[in-house]
Protein backbone atom coordinates (compact mmCIF):
# COMPACT_ATOMS: atom_id res chain seq x y z
CA UNK A 1 0.00 0.00 0.00
CA UNK A 2 2.69 2.30 0.83
CA UNK A 3 6.12 2.49 -1.62
CA UNK A 4 8.11 3.66 1.51
CA UNK A 5 11.00 4.85 -0.86
CA UNK A 6 11.40 8.29 -3.09
CA UNK A 7 10.26 8.05 -6.84
CA UNK A 8 11.14 10.24 -9.23
CA UNK A 9 8.72 12.17 -11.26
CA UNK A 10 8.82 12.01 -15.06
CA UNK A 11 5.47 13.50 -16.17
CA UNK A 12 3.19 15.63 -14.68
CA UNK A 13 -0.32 16.88 -15.82
CA UNK A 14 -1.28 20.00 -14.02
CA UNK A 15 -5.03 20.25 -16.15
CA UNK A 16 -6.11 17.17 -13.46
CA UNK A 17 -3.58 17.34 -11.19
CA UNK A 18 -2.01 13.34 -12.32
CA UNK A 19 1.71 12.46 -13.39
CA UNK A 20 4.26 9.53 -13.85
CA UNK A 21 6.77 8.20 -11.41
CA UNK A 22 9.52 5.94 -12.02
CA UNK A 23 9.27 2.77 -10.09
CA UNK A 24 12.26 0.96 -9.97
CA UNK A 25 12.27 1.47 -14.41
CA UNK A 26 8.72 0.81 -14.02
CA UNK A 27 6.44 3.80 -15.29
CA UNK A 28 3.57 4.06 -12.63
CA UNK A 29 0.35 6.84 -12.62
CA UNK A 30 0.38 9.31 -9.36
CA UNK A 31 -1.80 11.57 -8.46
CA UNK A 32 -0.36 15.25 -7.35
CA UNK A 33 -3.49 17.28 -5.86
CA UNK A 34 -1.98 16.75 -2.27
CA UNK A 35 1.48 18.45 -3.28
CA UNK A 36 1.94 21.87 -5.02
CA UNK A 37 4.61 23.00 -6.79
CA UNK A 38 6.14 19.60 -7.79
CA UNK A 39 8.24 19.89 -10.45
CA UNK A 40 9.81 16.98 -13.42
CA UNK A 41 12.54 15.60 -11.94
CA UNK A 42 11.86 15.95 -8.32
CA UNK A 43 11.57 12.78 -6.28
CA UNK A 44 8.69 11.94 -4.03
CA UNK A 45 7.04 9.63 -1.62
CA UNK A 46 4.10 7.58 -3.24
CA UNK A 47 1.40 6.29 -0.80
CA UNK A 48 -1.43 4.61 -2.55
CA UNK A 49 -1.12 6.25 -5.61
CA UNK A 50 -1.00 9.69 -4.86
CA UNK A 51 2.67 11.68 -4.03
CA UNK A 52 2.41 13.10 0.07
CA UNK A 53 6.15 14.52 0.31
CA UNK A 54 8.65 15.39 -1.50
CA UNK A 55 12.50 14.49 -0.72
CA UNK A 56 14.23 17.41 0.44
CA UNK A 57 17.73 16.96 -1.13
CA UNK A 58 19.65 19.72 0.67
CA UNK A 59 17.94 17.33 4.26
CA UNK A 60 19.01 14.03 2.20
CA UNK A 61 23.06 15.50 1.39
CA UNK A 62 23.20 16.46 5.37
CA UNK A 63 21.86 12.86 6.58
CA UNK A 64 24.03 10.84 4.21
CA UNK A 65 27.16 12.72 5.31
CA UNK A 66 26.37 11.93 8.64
CA UNK A 67 26.42 7.94 7.99
CA UNK A 68 29.31 8.79 5.51
CA UNK A 69 31.14 9.48 9.51
CA UNK A 70 29.79 6.63 11.42
CA UNK A 71 30.57 4.44 8.51
CA UNK A 72 34.24 5.97 8.67
CA UNK A 73 34.28 5.82 12.20
CA UNK A 74 33.34 2.39 12.28
CA UNK A 75 36.22 1.89 9.86
CA UNK A 76 38.85 3.00 12.07
CA UNK A 77 37.74 1.02 14.89
CA UNK A 78 37.74 -1.76 12.87
CA UNK A 79 41.82 -0.94 12.09
CA UNK A 80 42.36 -0.58 15.51
CA UNK A 81 41.11 -3.44 16.59
CA UNK B 1 18.69 9.57 -4.46
CA UNK B 2 18.52 6.31 -2.61
CA UNK B 3 22.21 4.97 -1.89
CA UNK B 4 23.06 1.97 -0.30
CA UNK B 5 25.00 4.04 2.37
CA UNK B 6 21.73 3.50 4.00
CA UNK B 7 22.40 -0.32 4.10
CA UNK B 8 25.78 -0.39 4.60
CA UNK B 9 27.30 -2.78 7.08
CA UNK B 10 29.74 -0.52 8.53
CA UNK B 11 27.02 2.70 9.41
CA UNK B 12 24.56 -0.52 10.50
CA UNK B 13 27.55 -1.34 12.73
CA UNK B 14 28.72 2.03 13.94
CA UNK B 15 25.29 3.04 14.58
CA UNK B 16 24.43 -0.21 16.59
CA UNK B 17 27.82 0.25 18.58
CA UNK B 18 26.65 3.83 19.51
CA UNK B 19 23.37 2.58 20.14
CA UNK B 20 24.77 -0.04 22.72
CA UNK B 21 26.87 2.28 24.90
CA UNK B 22 24.05 4.63 25.35
CA UNK B 23 21.69 1.14 26.22
CA UNK B 24 23.97 0.52 28.68
CA UNK B 25 24.14 3.73 30.72
CA UNK B 26 20.77 3.83 30.95
CA UNK B 27 18.99 2.65 34.50
CA UNK B 28 15.65 1.27 33.40
CA UNK B 29 15.28 -1.46 30.28
CA UNK B 30 14.92 0.60 26.75
CA UNK B 31 11.37 -0.81 25.48
CA UNK B 32 10.55 1.54 22.26
CA UNK B 33 7.03 1.34 20.55
CA UNK B 34 7.17 1.10 16.55
CA UNK B 35 4.09 2.82 15.74
CA UNK B 36 4.19 2.58 12.34
CA UNK B 37 3.21 -1.49 10.51
CA UNK B 38 5.82 -0.33 7.97
CA UNK B 39 8.27 0.23 10.68
CA UNK B 40 7.49 -3.32 12.25
CA UNK B 41 8.16 -4.88 8.69
CA UNK B 42 11.14 -2.74 8.16
CA UNK B 43 12.44 -3.47 11.30
CA UNK B 44 12.12 -7.42 11.06
CA UNK B 45 13.05 -7.86 7.55
CA UNK B 46 16.58 -6.00 8.12
CA UNK B 47 16.88 -8.22 11.18
CA UNK B 48 17.04 -5.15 13.24
CA UNK B 49 14.96 -6.85 15.58
CA UNK B 50 17.56 -9.26 16.84
CA UNK B 51 20.68 -6.54 16.21
CA UNK B 52 18.69 -4.37 18.48
CA UNK B 53 17.70 -6.40 21.12
CA UNK B 54 21.57 -7.68 21.39
CA UNK B 55 22.63 -3.71 21.82
CA UNK B 56 19.61 -3.33 24.81
CA UNK B 57 16.96 -2.03 22.89
CA UNK B 58 13.94 -4.18 22.88
CA UNK B 59 11.15 -3.39 19.92
CA UNK B 60 7.61 -3.32 20.55
CA UNK B 61 4.72 -2.96 18.07
CA UNK B 62 2.20 -0.84 18.41
CA UNK B 63 -1.15 -0.22 16.59
CA UNK B 64 0.13 0.95 13.68
CA UNK B 65 -1.77 -1.16 11.31
CA UNK B 66 -4.97 0.43 10.01
CA UNK B 67 -6.18 -2.74 8.58
CA UNK B 68 -5.46 -4.45 12.07
CA UNK B 69 -7.20 -1.89 14.42
CA UNK B 70 -10.25 -1.40 12.22
CA UNK B 71 -12.99 -3.59 14.29
CA UNK B 72 -15.02 -6.69 12.67
CA UNK B 73 -18.09 -4.62 12.40
CA UNK B 74 -16.40 -2.13 9.26
CA UNK B 75 -15.54 -5.61 7.15
CA UNK B 76 -19.10 -7.15 8.22
CA UNK B 77 -21.02 -3.88 7.27
CA UNK B 78 -19.25 -4.04 3.99
CA UNK B 79 -19.63 -7.99 3.16
CA UNK B 80 -23.40 -7.06 3.50
CA UNK B 81 -23.36 -4.40 1.17
CA UNK B 82 -21.63 -7.17 -1.36
CA UNK B 83 -23.97 -9.56 -0.54
CA UNK B 84 -27.29 -8.16 -0.17
CA UNK B 85 -26.78 -5.84 -2.95
CA UNK B 86 -27.39 -6.22 -6.37
CA UNK B 87 -25.22 -4.96 -9.05
CA UNK B 88 -22.81 -3.53 -6.51
CA UNK B 89 -19.11 -2.92 -6.38
CA UNK B 90 -16.94 -2.99 -3.29
CA UNK B 91 -13.63 -1.64 -4.04
CA UNK B 92 -10.81 -1.97 -1.05
CA UNK B 93 -7.16 -2.24 -0.60
CA UNK B 94 -6.29 -5.95 -1.02
CA UNK B 95 -5.58 -6.83 2.45
CA UNK B 96 -8.57 -5.66 3.40
CA UNK B 97 -10.82 -8.63 1.63
CA UNK B 98 -8.76 -11.22 3.64
CA UNK B 99 -9.95 -10.41 7.26
CA UNK B 100 -11.79 -13.19 8.71
CA UNK B 101 -14.79 -11.94 10.74
CA UNK B 102 -17.78 -14.40 12.04
CA UNK B 103 -19.14 -13.98 8.48
CA UNK B 104 -16.63 -15.07 6.89
CA UNK B 105 -14.31 -12.47 4.89
CA UNK B 106 -15.31 -10.25 1.64
CA UNK B 107 -12.89 -13.04 -0.50
CA UNK B 108 -15.18 -16.06 0.90
CA UNK B 109 -18.22 -13.90 0.93
CA UNK B 110 -20.58 -14.33 -2.34
CA UNK B 111 -21.56 -11.52 -3.99
CA UNK B 112 -25.11 -10.72 -5.00
CA UNK B 113 -26.04 -11.18 -8.41
CA UNK B 114 -24.38 -8.71 -10.67
CA UNK B 115 -22.02 -7.73 -7.88
CA UNK B 116 -18.14 -7.75 -7.04
CA UNK B 117 -15.56 -7.15 -4.93
CA UNK B 118 -12.36 -5.61 -6.60
CA UNK B 119 -9.00 -5.25 -5.05
CA UNK B 120 -7.61 -1.52 -5.59
CA UNK B 121 -4.12 0.00 -4.89
CA UNK B 122 -5.30 3.48 -4.78
CA UNK B 123 -8.64 5.07 -4.30
CA UNK B 124 -8.75 6.73 -7.68
CA UNK B 125 -8.96 3.50 -9.29
CA UNK B 126 -12.20 2.91 -7.53
CA UNK B 127 -13.73 5.87 -8.82
CA UNK B 128 -12.27 5.25 -12.40
CA UNK B 129 -14.52 2.37 -11.56
CA UNK B 130 -17.40 4.21 -11.23
CA UNK B 131 -16.76 6.03 -14.23
CA UNK B 132 -16.86 2.80 -16.29
CA UNK B 133 -19.40 1.18 -14.40
CA UNK B 134 -22.06 3.74 -14.58
CA UNK B 135 -25.14 1.77 -13.97
CA UNK B 136 -23.62 0.55 -10.59
CA UNK B 137 -23.30 1.48 -6.98
CA UNK B 138 -19.31 1.76 -6.09
CA UNK B 139 -18.25 1.92 -2.46
CA UNK B 140 -15.02 2.28 -1.58
CA UNK B 141 -14.03 0.89 1.48
CA UNK B 142 -11.20 2.68 2.95
CA UNK B 143 -9.02 1.87 6.39
CA UNK B 144 -6.75 3.94 7.30
CA UNK B 145 -4.32 6.85 8.82
CA UNK B 146 -3.06 10.25 8.43
CA UNK B 147 -0.84 9.22 5.77
CA UNK B 148 -3.97 7.49 3.38
CA UNK B 149 -6.97 9.49 4.69
CA UNK B 150 -6.13 12.50 2.28
CA UNK B 151 -5.84 10.34 -1.23
CA UNK B 152 -9.41 9.23 -0.27
CA UNK B 153 -10.62 12.87 0.52
CA UNK B 154 -9.28 14.48 -2.61
CA UNK B 155 -10.91 11.11 -4.52
CA UNK B 156 -13.93 12.06 -2.71
CA UNK B 157 -13.95 15.39 -3.52
CA UNK B 158 -14.00 14.67 -7.14
CA UNK B 159 -16.48 12.63 -7.46
CA UNK B 160 -18.64 15.26 -5.94
CA UNK B 161 -17.22 18.08 -7.94
CA UNK B 162 -18.28 14.83 -10.96
CA UNK B 163 -21.51 14.33 -9.48
CA UNK B 164 -21.01 10.63 -9.28
CA UNK B 165 -23.93 9.80 -7.62
CA UNK B 166 -23.74 6.62 -7.19
CA UNK B 167 -19.81 6.09 -5.62
CA UNK B 168 -19.29 6.31 -2.42
CA UNK B 169 -17.15 5.78 0.79
CA UNK B 170 -17.47 3.77 3.53
CA UNK B 171 -14.98 5.32 6.32
CA UNK B 172 -12.51 3.34 8.85
CA UNK B 173 -10.55 6.38 9.40
CA UNK B 174 -7.97 6.77 12.41
CA UNK B 175 -5.32 9.49 14.07
CA UNK B 176 -2.51 8.62 15.49
CA UNK B 177 -1.89 10.80 18.39
CA UNK B 178 -5.06 9.67 20.75
CA UNK B 179 -4.05 5.83 20.94
CA UNK B 180 -0.45 6.88 21.45
CA UNK B 181 -2.02 8.54 24.41
CA UNK B 182 -4.02 5.84 25.26
CA UNK B 183 -0.99 3.64 25.41
CA UNK B 184 0.84 5.82 27.43
CA UNK B 185 -2.25 6.77 30.36
CA UNK B 186 -2.84 2.68 30.46
CA UNK B 187 0.81 2.35 30.93
CA UNK B 188 0.46 -1.62 30.85
CA UNK B 189 3.02 -1.70 27.74
CA UNK B 190 5.66 -0.07 29.42
CA UNK B 191 7.25 1.92 27.08
CA UNK B 192 9.94 3.71 27.11
CA UNK B 193 9.51 6.08 23.89
CA UNK B 194 8.17 5.89 20.47
CA UNK B 195 9.79 5.57 17.12
CA UNK B 196 7.10 8.06 15.30
CA UNK B 197 5.51 6.61 12.00
CA UNK B 198 7.77 8.55 9.30
CA UNK B 199 4.38 8.91 6.51
CA UNK B 200 1.83 9.78 8.82
CA UNK B 201 4.13 12.66 10.12
CA UNK B 202 4.70 13.69 6.89
CA UNK B 203 1.52 14.48 6.95
CA UNK B 204 0.66 16.09 10.46
CA UNK B 205 4.23 16.97 11.61
CA UNK B 206 5.73 16.90 14.54
CA UNK B 207 3.48 18.83 16.82
CA UNK B 208 0.96 16.35 17.67
CA UNK B 209 2.95 14.19 19.36
CA UNK B 210 4.38 17.59 21.68
CA UNK B 211 2.46 16.03 24.62
CA UNK B 212 4.38 12.45 24.61
CA UNK B 213 7.39 14.92 26.07
CA UNK B 214 5.32 17.50 28.06
CA UNK B 215 2.96 15.36 29.55
CA UNK B 216 4.26 11.58 30.27
CA UNK B 217 8.16 13.00 30.13
CA UNK B 218 9.21 10.21 27.41
CA UNK B 219 11.17 10.91 24.52
CA UNK B 220 10.89 10.22 20.33
CA UNK B 221 11.75 10.42 17.30
CA UNK B 222 10.05 10.08 13.35
CA UNK B 223 12.05 7.73 11.54
CA UNK B 224 12.43 6.68 7.77
CA UNK B 225 12.19 3.41 6.65
CA UNK B 226 16.00 2.15 5.59
CA UNK B 227 18.15 0.67 8.47
CA UNK B 228 20.23 3.53 9.06
CA UNK B 229 17.05 5.65 9.25
CA UNK B 230 15.68 3.47 11.96
CA UNK B 231 18.95 3.45 13.92
CA UNK B 232 19.44 6.78 13.65
CA UNK B 233 16.00 7.00 15.43
CA UNK B 234 16.68 5.01 18.10
CA UNK B 235 19.89 6.46 19.07
CA UNK B 236 18.70 10.11 19.15
CA UNK B 237 15.84 8.27 21.15
CA UNK B 238 18.67 7.12 23.32
CA UNK B 239 20.75 10.65 23.64
CA UNK B 240 17.29 12.18 24.49
CA UNK B 241 17.13 9.61 27.83
CA UNK B 242 20.59 10.29 28.47
CA UNK B 243 20.30 14.11 28.08
CA UNK B 244 16.75 13.47 30.42
CA UNK B 245 15.21 15.85 28.13
CA UNK B 246 12.58 14.19 26.15
CA UNK B 247 10.89 16.01 22.88
CA UNK B 248 9.70 15.28 19.31
CA UNK B 249 13.31 14.25 17.25
CA UNK B 250 12.97 14.46 13.47
CA UNK B 251 15.36 11.57 12.22
CA UNK B 252 13.64 11.57 8.82
CA UNK B 253 14.02 15.40 7.66
CA UNK B 254 14.02 14.18 3.78
CA UNK B 255 10.84 13.57 3.96
CA UNK B 256 8.95 15.27 6.99
CA UNK B 257 9.07 19.15 7.79
CA UNK B 258 7.98 19.97 10.77
CA UNK B 259 4.82 21.35 9.54
CA UNK B 260 3.60 18.47 7.71
CA UNK B 261 1.79 18.84 4.87
CA UNK B 262 -0.95 21.86 5.24
CA UNK B 263 -1.96 21.00 1.91
CA UNK B 264 -2.88 17.40 2.60
CA UNK B 265 -4.38 18.43 6.02
CA UNK B 266 -6.43 20.94 4.64
CA UNK B 267 -8.22 18.53 2.44
CA UNK B 268 -8.99 16.79 5.39
CA UNK B 269 -10.36 19.42 7.37
CA UNK B 270 -12.52 20.61 4.73
CA UNK B 271 -14.75 17.40 4.46
CA UNK B 272 -14.09 15.41 7.97
CA UNK B 273 -14.39 16.04 11.57
CA UNK B 274 -12.80 14.11 14.70
CA UNK B 275 -15.41 11.34 15.93
CA UNK B 276 -15.50 9.30 18.78
CA UNK B 277 -14.34 5.66 17.49
CA UNK B 278 -13.47 1.92 18.92
CA UNK B 279 -10.23 1.04 18.29
CA UNK B 280 -9.53 -2.84 18.00
CA UNK B 281 -8.23 -3.91 21.16
CA UNK B 282 -8.52 -0.25 22.13
CA UNK B 283 -11.90 0.18 22.51
CA UNK B 284 -13.26 3.68 22.48
CA UNK B 285 -11.01 6.60 21.90
CA UNK B 286 -12.66 9.44 21.99
CA UNK B 287 -11.83 12.25 19.37
CA UNK B 288 -9.76 9.41 17.82
CA UNK B 289 -11.09 9.24 14.59
CA UNK B 290 -12.67 11.06 10.94
CA UNK B 291 -16.04 11.48 9.64
CA UNK B 292 -17.28 12.68 6.65
CA UNK B 293 -19.19 16.52 7.56
CA UNK B 294 -22.88 16.47 7.18
CA UNK B 295 -22.25 18.72 4.02
CA UNK B 296 -20.30 16.05 2.74
CA UNK B 297 -23.41 13.48 3.08
CA UNK B 298 -23.57 12.77 -0.58
CA UNK B 299 -20.01 10.66 -0.61
CA UNK B 300 -20.29 8.70 2.95
CA UNK B 301 -21.59 5.29 2.58
CA UNK B 302 -22.39 5.22 6.14
CA UNK B 303 -25.22 8.04 5.45
CA UNK B 304 -26.39 6.38 2.33
CA UNK B 305 -27.07 2.71 3.31
CA UNK B 306 -27.42 3.51 7.33
CA UNK B 307 -24.39 1.82 7.99
CA UNK B 308 -23.43 2.05 11.85
CA UNK B 309 -20.47 -0.44 12.14
CA UNK B 310 -18.57 1.03 15.07
CA UNK B 311 -18.68 -1.21 18.26
CA UNK B 312 -17.11 -3.86 19.18
CA UNK B 313 -13.25 -4.08 19.77
CA UNK B 314 -12.91 -7.50 20.80
CA UNK B 315 -11.12 -10.57 18.75
CA UNK B 316 -12.14 -13.78 17.51
CA UNK B 317 -12.04 -16.35 20.45
CA UNK B 318 -8.03 -17.19 21.31
CA UNK B 319 -7.35 -14.16 19.20
CA UNK B 320 -4.97 -12.07 21.14
CA UNK B 321 -4.64 -9.65 18.31
CA UNK B 322 -6.04 -6.32 20.64
CA UNK B 323 -3.09 -7.21 22.71
CA UNK B 324 -0.58 -7.32 20.08
CA UNK B 325 -1.31 -3.93 19.13
CA UNK B 326 -1.51 -2.34 22.68
CA UNK B 327 2.04 -3.61 22.88
CA UNK B 328 1.24 -5.80 25.86
CA UNK B 329 2.06 -8.84 24.03
CA UNK B 330 4.43 -10.10 21.11
CA UNK B 331 2.87 -11.91 18.74
CA UNK B 332 4.37 -15.69 19.46
CA UNK B 333 2.86 -15.72 23.42
CA UNK B 334 -0.60 -15.48 21.74
CA UNK B 335 -0.76 -19.66 21.88
CA UNK B 336 -2.70 -19.76 18.41
CA UNK B 337 0.85 -18.05 16.61
CA UNK B 338 2.25 -20.57 14.13
CA UNK B 339 0.01 -23.47 15.23
CA UNK B 340 -3.89 -22.68 14.59
CA UNK B 341 -2.85 -19.12 13.54
CA UNK B 342 -1.11 -18.78 10.05
CA UNK B 343 -0.63 -16.80 7.16
CA UNK B 344 -2.83 -19.08 4.84
CA UNK B 345 -4.84 -19.40 7.91
CA UNK B 346 -5.56 -16.43 9.63
CA UNK B 347 -7.68 -16.01 13.11
CA UNK B 348 -7.11 -12.14 13.24
CA UNK B 349 -6.35 -8.98 11.32
CA UNK B 350 -2.77 -9.52 12.61
CA UNK B 351 -1.85 -12.38 10.66
CA UNK B 352 -3.84 -10.93 7.39
CA UNK B 353 -2.25 -7.39 6.77
CA UNK B 354 1.33 -7.17 5.30
CA UNK B 355 2.11 -4.56 7.86
CA UNK B 356 0.28 -6.64 11.07
CA UNK B 357 2.67 -7.97 13.62
CA UNK B 358 1.83 -11.78 13.83
CA UNK B 359 2.21 -11.65 10.19
CA UNK B 360 5.50 -10.17 9.79
CA UNK B 361 6.63 -12.38 13.12
CA UNK B 362 5.53 -15.00 11.64
CA UNK B 363 7.36 -14.58 8.37
CA UNK B 364 10.97 -13.44 9.85
CA UNK B 365 10.54 -15.75 13.08
CA UNK B 366 13.76 -17.63 11.45
CA UNK B 367 15.02 -21.14 12.92
CA UNK B 368 12.09 -20.80 15.59
CA UNK B 369 9.82 -22.12 12.59
CA UNK B 370 11.56 -25.49 12.81
CA UNK B 371 11.79 -25.48 16.34
CA UNK B 372 8.02 -25.05 17.26
CA UNK B 373 6.36 -27.12 14.88
CA UNK B 374 6.13 -30.62 15.86
CA UNK B 375 4.67 -33.10 13.91
S1 LIG C 1 -1.25 -14.99 16.04
FE1 LIG C 1 -3.28 -14.99 15.05
S2 LIG C 1 -4.68 -15.53 16.66
FE2 LIG C 1 -2.78 -14.87 17.66
S3 LIG C 1 -3.00 -12.66 18.00
FE3 LIG C 1 -2.04 -12.89 16.03
S4 LIG C 1 -3.72 -12.85 14.56
FE4 LIG C 1 -4.63 -13.28 16.57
Amino acid sequence: MCLAIPVRVIALDSSDDTGKVDYMGTKIGANFALLKDIRVGDWVIVHAGFAISRLDEKEARETLAMLREVQKASDDDRFIS
Amino acid sequence: MTTDLYHDRRVTAGLLAEIAALAAKTSKPVRLMEVCGTHTMAIHRHGLKNLLRGAGVEMVSGPGCPVCITPDGFHEAAIGLVTGRENFVLATFGDMTRIPTRIGSLQTAVPAPGSAVKIVYSPAEALDLARRNTGRDVVFFGAGFETTIPAIVVTAKRAMAEKRTRFSVLTAFWTIPPPLRAILTSGEARISGFLYPGHVSAIIGLAPYAFVAREFGLPGAVAGFEPADILLAVRSILEQIRDDRPRVDNAYPRVVRTEGNPAAREVMDSELEPADAVWRGLGLIPQSGLRFKPRSSAVDAAVKYGLHPAGDASDAPGCRCGDVLRGVISPPQCALFGRMCTPDHPRGPCMVSLEGACLVHHKYRGPLRAAKRTP
